[in-house]
């Protein structure tokens, strides 16, 4: 691996300047899961890496305030998994956040970093979608809120700009009933990308948002306002029909792991479990245990 | 803290519960120090891309791949490596376990199975069978011994309390 300088700020300040100074000559690094590996395969030569594992100011912890839940910049997958109220208030993304790496990796990886990768196939990305969340960023001159839906720019871009960093991600409590759920498709199971991933959630109100993953240059966004699908007297011709149109939105390529073909026959396929899922956790009122 | 390429710092970390220190450069992997500085090689370099487990080590009681760590990310930090897994001439109850129901075939991936294995069962004393197969996900044993580690576990787990 070629050696580069590491630099680890006590302070936001410190790091602000820091991400400021080298802008697109500056790696970030948080959990390094990703970024690791992409050093150590020669993929990205920064002039300094800048570690944020010590900075007070990011936090590492999952707290509750305004009527969101909001995730630090710091806080790992693990965590999210076992953390009691996402779990029952944000099942599908507990799920997805379940999903990511092994055991190994979800002890290192940060939400945030899942999020600034931008990969077309993060795989908390979908979940987080159909939760409306937002991305807290931070820069020496002031903050700004992003909702993630407007984040993603395309596969490792973001609307980030120079001097930016996030400071945390949102989660909005809801006061009205909802299910969701978080299915993906892989190779084999274990320590693999998405080939496909999908997040639904379902409203009283018997609106359905669905986010698909790894079928668009962004994780992709789109909902359905018919109320149709929540609907017991909605045939499964007629879910097929609603689903197929949401569907119709993906462009995905075909690749090392699947075929641009394979991948909507999967997102056709993940798009029914996810919405059967999600409308039996919306009739039980049940997140996970 | 700064590290150059051209400077090496001097990282501080506890390793099997004993102080220790290392003079780093900013791209040493923990997994390299632990094996060429400290001469701990129980720790098994592997992939180097996090798929395979053969470098878990538990970095501040969690268990993590060695080689997705800086050393310098590892500064203040405890580490614990399979050698400080038994006390001196005992060994944990997994190796016991482990030794027992038949899990060590070639041995490469055993460390790292079983440094997973022992975090897993601090974090869920009592997993079932999906569990500790969920638990070692990301360690790879080419023997494919899986059945025996899911048998040691088990075992190792009934004397918990």
């Amino acid at each position: 691996m070629k050696s580069f300088t590491y630099a680890r700020p006590d302070s936001l300040n410190e790091a602000l300047a820091l991400v400021e100074e080298f802008g697109p000559k500056a790696t970030i690094l948080s959990g390094g899961t990703d970024v690791v590996v992409r050093l150590r395969a020669g993929r990205v030569l920064p002039a300094i890496v800048i570690d944020l594992k010590r900075i007070p100011a990011l936090r590492a912890d999952i707290i509750e305030i305004d009527n969101h839940l909001r995730v630090g910049a710091r806080t790992v997958m693990a965590d999210l998994v076992a953390d009691a109220r996402v779990r029952s208030r944000f099942p599908a993304l507990a799920e997805a956040a379940h999903e990511v790496g092994s055991m190994q990796i979800r002890n290192r990886a940060t939400l945030a970093g899942n999020i600034c990768n931008a990969s077309p196939a993060a795989d908390t990305a979908p979940s987080l979608l159909v939760y409306g969340a937002v991305v807290n960023l931070v820069r020496s001159t002031g903050t700004r809120s992003v909702p993630l839906d407007r984040f993603f720019v395309g596969p490792g871009k973001t609307v980030m700009e120079r001097g930016e960093l996030v400071e945390s991600i949102d989660l909005p409590l809801a006061r009205e009933r909802r299910g969701s759920a978080f299915a993906r498709a892989t190779r084999r199971r274990g320590v693999d990308l998405a080939t496909v991933n999908v997040a639904c959630l379902v409203k009283a109100s018997g609106q359905a948002l669905f986010a698909y993953g790894a079928v668009a240059p962004t994780p992709l966004l789109v909902s359905d306002e018919s109320g149709r699908l929540t609907e017991r007297d909605c045939r499964e011709e007629e879910k097929a029909g609603i689903l197929e149109s949401l569907i119709s939105h993906a462009a995905p390529i075909s690749d090392v792991r699947a075929s641009d073909v394979y991948r909507k026959a999967l997102l056709r396929i993940l798009s029914r479990r996810v919405l059967g899922s999600a409308i039996a956790r919306l009739q039980s009122q049940e997140g996970l245990s | 803290m700064i590290a150059t390429p051209a400077q090496p710092v001097t990282i501080r970390f506890t390793v099997n519960g004993e102080p220790c220190s290392a003079k780093v450069l900013p791209h040493y992997s923990l997994l390299d120090i632990l094996r060429n500085h400290l001469g701990l090689t129980g720790t098994k370099e592997c992939c180097l891309q996090g798929e395979c487990g053969a470098c878990t080590v538990l970095l501040n009681g969690r268990a993590v791949d060695s080689c997705l760590v800086f050393a310098v990310e590892a500064d203040e930090g405890e580490v614990l490596t399979i050698e400080g897994l038994g006390s001196k001439g005992k060994l944990d109850a997994l190796q016991t376990a482990f030794l027992e129901s038949g899990a060590v075939q070639c041995g490469f991936c055993i460390p790292g199975m079983l440094l997973a294995a022992k975090y897993l069962l601090t974090t869920n004393p009592h997993p079932t069978k999906a569990e500790i197969q969920d638990g070692l996900a990301g360690n790879l044993c080419r023997c494919a011994g899986y059945y025996r580690f899911i048998e040691g576990v088990l075992a190792a787990a009934e004397a918990n309390p």
